[in-house]
């Protein structure tokens, strides 16, 4: 069908897509290499002009060797893991609840849907202030009110509250998207199995689940490319304290912080390494799973 | 459908579901009520939650620290110009990989969704440079260029997807009825392909006002949007739960009801086209 001219025609068609994307990802990246094997500290006066300083691979040992390394790829890996394990498994009970017949369920909808329209400073900052606060905290007035020690949340329980900030914006998402899926099920085939008397669990486990697997997949890929990178809700709760400095945020600290491009630019290659594992083991998932 | 449901039980669902939607809704409603309250109120305790005296002085207080407008605008600019751009550039792209696959097509497309997962840390000072020698760095330029590409590869795929979902059919029987190209791109394709974009065109709207890593770190004083708006008020400076309250709905007004009356379009958005 496609002739050799419209097969031409569509390659200048995507050619700017392609070239910009080409582009937005070489050139960075390729800078990045070339510093991390350089000495680059522009407050001590090294700079592009002058010449950098060849230190080899001593930036990457440096990075690893530093005590802050593995707990960071452990925080990393921690939130992320995590947050797509509630998200999905909440998500999954909120879309089959929703699914039932019910009074203003477009007004559910709306409320459930909300938090993802929430900018993540903001949802930062009012989970902090307005709910963590161990003082005047939404959640320390109902600890009080149940006679329990109000929590200093965002030291005492760091991650858990990190990732139940992250959990609330995402819940919508994978919500919606397994609602979706639920909502086209084919009703007749639940009403059959209804029928044939069987229990509800098995009628989730065996006709439901497989007929979601699909749209659990999308949740959980385009869920882990956001929450790989999460950085605001950190910057604005606790800047990477107690034990929530995830990779991203240790090299950001690295780079703008301590202003060590190098060393800095070490840890871009390994985040970029640790995404690509995480990226492959997916695409293989979606890849086989997008076939129709 | 054919099942019975008795009044009972779609009861007992409306309860359950409600008090859920209410809780994981509160966050924001709390926000909102206590933007209204004077900063005592805000801490008060037992926490008041209606029975206040309303008041917008803090709304008042927030415009007089930064101007909400110029965030708003810059907002506005960066999000809604990467998110046109983004389409102008991928619609060609979707479009002829939707209506002229090779074999390559999906090689390409999983590679720009990989280039998603690249982590923006990893590749912020390459950037940064950058920007100061092309003079981008604080500009609405700059951020309407990053975010564009940054949300290209979802703007590719969302749209292939619905493109995809176009018959070919269609095409070939309204060219053998003798439709010019025109004709054709007018009244065929465009009606057909017009939902897909607008709900497109939506979602990366609403990324690109809420994206937090680059809007952060590559404005000042002059581009910053809200994101950078509501940033300032992460240090404490004493009494300020009403002013961060009246800060947060200010920044998060518009999208919310950009988002509540495109709930429609939205839902099949998010889904990124990909379930159904």
């Amino acid at each position: 069908m496609a002739t050799q001219h419209s097969r031409s025609a569509a390659r200048l068609m995507m050619a700017p897509a392609v070239i910009l994307l080409l582009g937005w990802m070489l050139v960075p990246l390729t800078m990045t290499l070339y510093f991390s094997f350089k000495k680059f500290l522009p407050l001590r006066g090294d700079s592009l002009g002058n010449g950098l300083e060849w230190v080899g691979l001593e930036n990457y040992s440096r990075f690893v060797g530093s005590s802050s390394f593995w707990p960071s790829v452990q925080a990393t890996l921690i939130i992320v893991g995590s947050v797509l394990v509630i998200t999905v498994v909440l998500g999954t009970l909120l879309a089959l609840l929703l699914d039932q017949p019910m009074w203003g369920q477009g007004i559910v909808r709306i409320l459930v849907i909300t938090p993802f329209f929430v900018m993540p400073t903001v949802s930062g900052l009012v989970w902090k202030n307005m709910f963590m606060d161990p003082i005047n905290g939404i959640l320390a007035h109902l600890f009080k009110f149940f006679g329990a020690q109000p929590l200093e949340w965002l030291s005492q329980a760091s991650m858990q509250s990190i990732i139940m900030i992250v959990s609330w914006q995402w819940l919508p998402f994978a919500t919606l998207i397994l609602l979706t899926a639920i909502q086209s099920l084919d009703s007749e085939q639940l009403e059959a199995s209804e029928m044939d008397g069987a229990p509800v669990l098995k009628r989730f486990w065996h006709i439901i689940l497989p007929h979601m697997s699909r749209a659990i997949t999308v949740v959980i890929l385009i869920q882990t490319i956001f929450l790989l990178s999460i950085f605001a809700e950190i910057f604005v709760t606790t800047a990477g304290a107690f034990g929530t400095k995830t990779l991203t945020y240790l090299i950001f600290q690295r780079v703008l912080e301590s202003q060590n491009v190098g060393l800095g630019s070490a840890g871009g290659v390994y985040a970029i390494i640790l995404a690509n594992i995480v990226a492959i083991f997916l695409m293989r998932i979606v890849g086989k799973n997008l076939d129709r | 459908m054919a099942r019975a449901v008795t009044n009972t039980r779609k009861t007992v669902n409306t309860v359950i579901a409600w008090s859920i939607g209410l809780l994981i809704f509160f966050p924001i409603l709390w926000t909102i009520l206590t933007s209204f309250k004077t900063e005592a109120q805000a801490i008060n305790d037992p926490p008041l939650f209606l029975f206040f005296d309303w008041t917008l002085e803090n709304y008042a207080a927030v415009q007089e620290r930064s101007n909400y407008m110029r965030f708003l605008w810059n907002s506005i600019i960066i999000a809604g110009g990467s998110t046109l751009l983004g389409v102008i550039i991928a619609v060609p792209a979707a479009w002829s990989m939707a209506f002229v696959p090779s074999k390559r097509t999906k090689d390409i497309l999983l590679w720009m969704l990989s280039t998603k997962m690249l982590p923006a840390v990893g590749v912020l000072y390459p950037i940064y440079l950058i920007f100061i020698q092309l003079g981008l760095l604080d500009t609405r330029v700059g951020l309407v260029v990053v975010l564009m590409l940054i949300n290209m590869p979802i703007i590719v795929w969302m749209l292939y997807t619905y493109f995809r979902e176009i018959p070919v059919e269609i095409l070939e029987a309204s060219r053998m009825d003798g439709a010019s190209l025109r004709d054709e791109i007018l009244y065929v394709l465009a009606p057909m392909a017009l939902p897909g974009i607008a709900s497109t065109v939506l979602l990366n709207f609403i990324l690109a006002w809420n994206e937090a890593f680059w809007t952060l770190n590559l404005t000042a004083a002059k581009a910053a949007p809200l994101t950078a708006f509501i940033a300032s008020y992460s240090s404490p400076e004493g009494l300020f739960f009403a002013k961060l309250s009246a800060a947060s709905t200010m920044a998060i007004a518009p999208i919310l009801l950009l988002g509540w009356f495109s709930q429609k379009q939205l839902v099949r958005g998010l889904t990124f086209g990909a379930v159904k």
